[in-house]
């Protein structure tokens, strides 16, 4: 199968037109490391929102511990509002089986109670393996299981995604 | 074919056990001290609870006496998830004469995960991991003059806390080095992590020879070995540890070794002072400069609790 080509930077601008619309007023974006946590800052200041975006790590919560040990080096999670009572929009790069924004959800209860919380990601790559769907998606496309879709940002800012055999 | 990989690791270079910092790569020390960090800001949560360790069990072996680093391995475990057991070895079978392999070969039969063990003979830990069963992990707690890993990388977690690069420092540590399995993994950890200068600063009754080898330089005057330090580590007299006449009196320890706040005014102006706890204060250190601007001997506490967080967190999600 080719592999799709990908304008990331068309997406982004879908994603923000997305995000717009799913934003509750008063809401925050936090951006899943790292991929998310680059579009939420751009979403960030392209919004015009106060104060700083949040970020969040799966490290801590992830379900599959047992098999690959604890990651190294991820940045740690930083929120930089109270979780109770907030309206959360969580930011991802790709949407696959899930368990990422599962064990991220886990992550932000270790933080108070949200009083939503909604899913914004620039590609779902279907292959669900948890009832999971995103407030909005860029992108819907289908990519085999044995190869994975990363995003990258380069030094002038810049989105750009490639598909990669997955590790 | 005798294997000559190190016990703490497996076959893919992850760490199983912790025994010794002694021989560990330097980018294993680093990945313990950045998961540490990780799990100092899950220490300032309102839920300071992981799952990372839900239905393991951990076993607090600990063979010789100690509150302060059980409690705070009992913490670490507790705040990953894990059911901890306290090993109460003066009214065990130990005391019956029960061997430790059989002690160890028993409660790994009640499905013991990993073991934390503190043990008077340096090496019973090693021992032990090469007896237990491939899925249960052990952690060296400190055995006999040997290693006290845990704390080797405390301390350097807190150097690196607050001095950022390992590799311009100055580092003194001062007092009972002989007796003293502390001194032995501050040296491991702070050369293994590119540490200049270590000097091992005591009288000569307490500063074994040898030190030379491992990079140390050994100074039998105090203010010799204070000048310009940016750490300065001082250990407790091992009364315990000591057979003996190594010293007159400790108020003789005091009058030339003691850490004043004259003797610390030698040292780098931002230096810092650590102790590994239990301090005695007027023998090796005084009230003033233990409760002083430059001391952070109790933040070292709060990284102790992450760094044991990190160790077994490390340890229990790699397979053997």
């Amino acid at each position: 199968m080719t592999a799709p080509s990908l304008d990331a930077e068309a997406l982004y601008a879908e994603l923000l037109a997305g995000v717009r619309r799913l934003l509750p007023s008063g809401g925050v974006l936090v951006g899943v490391w790292s991929g998310g946590a680059w579009l939420a800052e751009r979403l960030h200041a392209d919004l015009g929102l106060p104060g700083a975006c949040g970020v969040i790590s799966s490290s801590l919560h992830r379900d599959d511990y047992a098999r690959r040990g604890l990651a190294a080096g991820k940045a740690p999670t930083r929120l930089p509002f109270a979780v109770d009572g907030a309206h959360i929009v969580l930011v991802d790069d790709v949407l696959h089986t899930g368990r990422t924004v599962r064990a991220v959800i886990n992550e932000l209860y270790d933080f108070g109670r949200p009083a939503s919380v909604a899913l914004a990601v620039l590609v779902d790559r279907g292959g669900r393996e948890l009832p999971i769907e995103p407030g909005c998606a860029a992108a819907r496309i289908a990519l085999p299981p044995n190869q994975a879709l990363s995003l990258a940002r380069e030094p002038s800012g810049g989105f750009s995604l490639a598909v990669e055999p997955r590790r | 074919m005798l294997s000559r990989r190190n016990p703490q690791l497996n076959a893919h270079g992850e760490l199983i056990h912790l025994l010794s910092v002694e021989g560990l790569p330097r980018a294993v020390v680093e990945h313990i001290l950045d998961t540490a960090a990780t799990f100092l800001s899950v220490n300032e949560r309102e839920v300071k609870k992981l799952p990372l360790l839900r239905g393991k069990s951990v076993f607090n072996l600990f063979f010789e006496n100690s509150t302060r680093t059980r409690t705070t391995f009992e913490i670490a475990a507790n705040r990953l998830g894990a059911d901890v057991i306290n090993l109460d070895i003066a009214r065990s079978s130990t005391a019956k004469g029960e061997s430790l392999l059989d002690t160890v070969a028993n409660l790994s039969a009640m499905h013991a995960d990993l073991f934390v063990v503190r043990h008077a003979d340096s090496g019973a830990p090693y021992l032990i991991a090469q007896h237990c069963a491939p899925q249960v992990h052990v952690v060296n707690a400190g055995d006999g003059r040997h290693a006290h890993p845990t704390q080797g990388l405390l301390d350097a977690y807190t150097i690196r806390h607050y001095k950022g690069d390992f590799t311009r420092l100055r580092v003194a540590i001062v007092g009972d080095i002989l007796h003293s399995r502390v001194a032995r993994s501050d040296i491991h950890a702070l050369t293994t992590l590119g540490v200049p200068e270590i000097r091992a600063v005591g009288p000569r009754t307490l500063v074994p020879g040898d030190l030379a080898a491992m990079g140390v330089r050994v100074c039998h005057d105090l203010a010799e070995g204070l000048r310009g330090a940016d750490v300065v580590i001082m250990l407790r007299l091992q009364n315990e540890r000591m057979g003996g006449a190594l010293l007159p009196s400790a108020g003789e320890f005091y009058k030339h070794w003691g850490l004043t706040e004259a003797r610390l005014a030698l040292a780098a102006p931002d230096c810092i002072v650590m102790h590994p706890g239990p301090i005695n204060r007027g023998v090796e250190i005084d009230s003033a400069v233990a409760d002083g601007a430059h001391s952070v001997i109790l933040p070292q506490v709060g990284f102790g609790i992450a760094v044991r967080m990190a160790v077994m967190s490390i340890i229990a999600g790699n397979e053997a």
